[in-house]
């Protein structure tokens, strides 16, 4: 009896698999990424620069500050789009300044996501007075206005590459903290979760391996967009000078001489570039993010 | 929901005295003493001890920060260092050109933010939906000083249509005229980052509410497209639109750094990027904190606000 | 007849499971400094056993607290107060690391196959981490094995081991979640309402599973659910709660054949009889809704839809009297 049982149990079900075709999470997600045609434009652009960054010295024609002829050359054979007030290439400044920018970019991403997504999880699982203790420091450092403190702190702190990575790391962690508690605070009540405590699961195990993954989503589409604004505030630093320092060029600071209206109407060789690579750059991250975010919702 | 905004306030005590903890921690993270600046070069060591003992710099922390409080509450908020007028004298005769564009630039920002994101939400997917998806991004992601330079290349420079900068022109007349002629770049400096930020938002808001079950019985019943759209679904749709214009003061803060700077517009801007470059602390620390207690301010009103324009919030 | 043997058998042996006075309330906050202004009543004042190799049925409508008492034994919430005893271990005031070896025992399979499997992990390494986390078996190639062994005893064959839960019917996945809570071994299963979410047909190959289960390992089972169908089909003993509290308690035949409580008697009701010409148009079900169990009412808690009510019930609590057919009733029905 209990051996036939068990055996039209097992043949009922083995008939139920036959339609599966195998898909992970994984590729599902970047299948409707893969739909969003701009988003994967914007990620190969950003594939792009980052490819950039890493051949800076073989690809650039000369040194960014390499005296190379003219001062203030247009675009010509050989300073392609020109050269600035003293001489040096401005594409090769230009090709230079992206990896100010992809470190700054994904420096700033890297310490803050991880600070920030910690805080969450820990605020979220032990809830209570832990919760409210972090989460009205999140309040605290949410309040001061973004640019503004960033710019004194820099200012004191001195303008770096590594400080303005500190700094402005240190302001963006509490809007990932705040999402990530979110995330797992709705994914701690689900039954998922109950199992493994049941199980006997450690609290770091299932803290990082059950719960984490699942927050993964909405922690990747905010450090996308983080990317962006990391990239857009360095470059807003640069223009008013306290970002990475002259000589070494950014993007920001190639801009900042085109304050002098001579420079701005008739030297346009000097400004435009570097402000359409900003713009290009955070739009391309931009766009990446929105499509991550199409992919990630579980709506769609 | 008395209680709501009862405990709302309770919570926001505390992160006030954060926030002034952290604003006098920042002043001590600078290098040097304070009194650097004042002092004759040619001070001896002995004489800078009896000023900094004098100035009770050998305090310990805590003293010198319920100190520096102290002087915060009764209005006191020091004396510039470089150009050794009061603070707060400094700040208002700053504030109000700030004031002006900061509204006008939120105001014009609506104007353009809402139409588009309501048509685009109830035309999903065609031509201008895209257009307005397109000129979202680029509202976002354009630099506002590469923005505000390419404008004043084209509309001054070039088209010479209107002024570089400045709020009004130099010894000439001040009229409405005027000044309305020297509003408009930076305003739209401004308002296209606001606006990018939030069309998308009022589209989403809106297909949200066309999505719910009330509307599909409102057509259901035969009332008319057009009162589908704006009668039951606008108003529902603006209420988190309204009260998260108060997330747009801390950007706007931040925006009026660079726009002031570029356009010359002589607000809070403009001086606190004067008073970074020149090291002036106690301005520095007095913009920082007010800036901190305004945005805190808005958020704690945007709560109130949401709270009784959304009956469904919860209040516990 | 012969459960009623092997349940008067077993009732003179030590239970598995005793669970004594428990209570589980959640506090009700409110106003300015989140004072605790009442409690849930979710489980008030519940004892019951189980013993070895029986399957306790436990029946009540959503919110009478039936869940939460399967999750308070798992220690998923804490109790507020009484005692938990698991073979003789008053294991109340556990911590985790002195319920580790008490979770090898005592498992639980969820009610929502959907939201009971993580979705980021292959079923493979579902099964796998209780196995490794707990040393179940040595080295991972025997490990592998396990997974196998599991899969193949809730009828999944193992070449599916390395799909993820979503790519699963809702049966299916309610089987990964049943080999999952076996692969430590467990002496007591809490079944927390297990088929309720499946559909019909595959409801019964469920509860065939686990019945077969249950012969095969020996198992214990906590059986939770909210209509007597399921209940009736596996369960050796039944309980019925009622807002926070047991108020009938007896073996299957003597709840079926002979309710007392009036609750017990609208519940059975409620039951479809597949027999029209069986059908008793008489017969009421229960009517009104369940009050909150934040303010149960005074007296008998069941009084407010009561047919039979009286002043009395209004007035005292009737208590078990402790009998192996025991109810809670001033009035019971003979």
């Amino acid at each position: 009896m209990s051996e036939s049982n068990i055996q039209t149990i097992k043949s009922s079900s083995s008939t139920m698999f036959d339609d599966i075709k195998s898909q992970n999470q994984f590729r599902q997600i970047i299948g409707k990424f893969m739909k969003h045609k701009l988003a994967v434009a914007g990620l190969i652009f950003t594939l792009f620069l980052l490819v950039i960054a890493v051949l800076v010295p073989f690809i650039t024609p000369y040194s960014p500050t390499e005296v190379t002829g003219n001062f203030a050359a247009p675009p010509n054979s050989e300073n392609w789009l020109g050269t600035d007030q003293l001489g040096r290439d401005i594409l090769s400044r230009l090709i230079y300044a992206t990896r100010i920018s992809v470190i700054v970019g994904f420096g700033t991403v890297a310490v803050y996501v991880t600070f920030g997504t910690i805080i969450g999880l820990l605020s979220a699982y032990y809830g209570g007075w832990v919760d409210m203790m972090m989460m009205r420091i999140t309040d605290m450092f949410m309040a001061f206005p973004f640019m503004v403190v960033i710019l004194v702190v820099v200012s004191i702190v001195g303008p770096s590459l590594p400080s303005i990575i500190f700094v402005l790391a240190l302001f963006s962690w509490p809007s990932i903290a705040r999402l990530v508690r979110g995330s797992v605070l709705s994914i701690k009540q689900s039954d998922y979760i109950k199992a493994a405590v049941s199980l006997g699961y450690s609290t770091p195990r299932i803290l990082f391996k059950h719960i984490l993954p699942n927050a993964t989503g909405p922690i990747i589409v905010n450090g996308t967009f983080g990317l962006a604004a990391a990239i857009l505030t360095e470059s807003g630093l640069s223009f008013l000078g306290m970002g990475v320092q002259p000589p070494t060029p950014t993007w920001g600071n190639m801009l900042t001489e085109a304050q002098s209206i001579s420079v701005l109407s008739s030297q346009p060789w000097l400004w435009v570039p570097a402000g359409l690579m900003i713009l290009l750059t955070v739009l391309a991250v931009n766009f990446v993010g929105d499509g991550l975010r199409d992919a990630f919702d579980p709506k769609q | 929901m008395f209680t709501y905004i009862l405990r709302r306030i309770f919570i926001f005590i505390p992160v006030l005295i954060g926030i002034t903890i952290i604003n006098f921690f920042i002043i001590n993270l600078a290098p040097g003493s304070p009194i650097d600046m004042y002092l004759d070069p040619n001070a001896t060591a002995e004489s800078i001890e009896a000023e900094e003992e004098a100035l009770g710099l050998n305090d310990p922390l805590y003293v010198q920060y319920f100190r520096w409080l102290g002087l915060i509450l009764q209005g006191d908020l020091g004396y510039s260092m470089s150009s050794f007028e009061p603070v707060s004298q400094l700040i208002g005769e700053r504030i109000m050109p700030t004031v002006t564009l900061g509204i006008t630039s939120i105001v014009v920002a609506l104007i353009i933010a809402i139409p588009m994101g309501v048509i685009s939400a109830v035309k999903q997917n065609s031509k201008f939906d895209y257009f307005v998806t397109g000129f979202s991004f680029l509202g976002i992601s354009i630099p506002n000083f590469f923005l505000g330079l390419a404008l004043i290349y084209i509309f001054a420079v070039n088209l010479n249509l209107l002024p570089t900068g400045g709020m009004t022109t130099l010894g000439g007349d001040a009229g409405l005229w005027v000044r309305t002629l020297h509003i408009i770049l930076p305003t739209i400096v401004l308002a296209t980052a606001i606006a990018g930020r939030k069309v998308r938002y009022v589209r989403a808001s809106m297909l949200d509410v066309l999505n719910q079950d009330y509307l599909r019985t409102a057509r259901a019943k035969g009332v008319h497209e057009f009162w589908v759209t704006n009668k039951h679904a606008l108003r529902n749709a603006l209420i988190p639109i309204i009260t998260i214009v108060g997330l747009e003061i801390p950007l706007l803060f931040g925006g009026a750094i660079i726009t002031e700077q570029i356009f010359q517009w002589p607000g809070i801007g403009q001086l606190t990027l004067q008073s970074i470059l020149s090291r002036d602390y106690p301005t520095i620390m007095a913009i920082n904190l007010i800036a901190a207690v305004v945005v805190l301010f808005c958020n704690l009103l945007t709560d109130i606000l949401y709270s009784i324009a959304d009956p469904r919030i919860k209040y516990n | 007849m012969s459960t009623v043997q092997l349940k008067t058998q077993n009732m003179d042996q030590e239970p598995l499971l005793r669970i004594n006075h428990l209570k589980t309330y959640y506090p009700i906050r409110k106003g300015l400094f989140s004072r605790t202004v009442n409690n849930v009543k979710a489980v008030d004042d519940i004892s019951l056993d189980i013993y070895e190799g029986e399957t306790l049925g436990l029946v009540g409508e959503s919110g009478c607290g039936k869940s939460t008492i399967g999750r308070t034994i798992l220690k998923l919430e804490k109790p507020t107060s009484g005692e938990i005893w698991f073979k003789g271990e008053n294991i109340t005031s556990y911590s985790n690391m002195q319920m580790l070896p008490i979770r090898t025992e005592m498992q639980m399979i969820f009610q929502d196959p959907f939201s009971s499997l993580n979705p980021w992990m292959r079923v493979k390494d579902i099964l796998k981490e209780p196995i490794i986390t707990h040393r179940i078996v040595k080295g991972p190639l025997e490990a592998e094995k396990e997974v196998d062994r599991l899969l193949d005893i809730v009828g999944i064959p193992s070449s599916y081991k390395f799909k993820y839960p979503h790519e699963f019917s809702g049966g299916q996945r309610q089987r990964i979640g049943i080999a999952r809570a076996l692969s430590l071994n467990p002496k007591l299963i809490i079944c927390d309402e297990p088929v309720s979410a499946l559909d019909v047909s595959v409801q019964a190959q469920i509860l065939n599973l686990l019945k077969q289960l249950q012969k095969d390992l020996g198992l214990t089972y906590l059986f939770i659910a909210h209509g007597l169908g399921a209940v009736k089909y596996i369960s050796t003993r039944i309980a019925v709660m009622y807002l926070g509290k047991v108020v009938e308690i007896g073996s299957k035949e003597q709840l079926f054949n002979n309710p007392k409580h009036p609750y017990t008697k609208g519940l059975l009701n409620a039951y479809p009889v597949p027999n029209p010409k069986m059908r008793n148009k008489k017969q009421k079900i229960i009517q009104g809704d369940i009050p909150s169990p934040a303010n149960p009412p005074s007296g008998c808690r069941f009084h407010t839809r009561c047919p039979l009510a009286q002043e009395k019930c209004r007035q005292t609590e009737p208590i078990l009297d402790g009998q192996s057919h025991s109810v809670a009733c001033h009035f019971p029905l003979s």
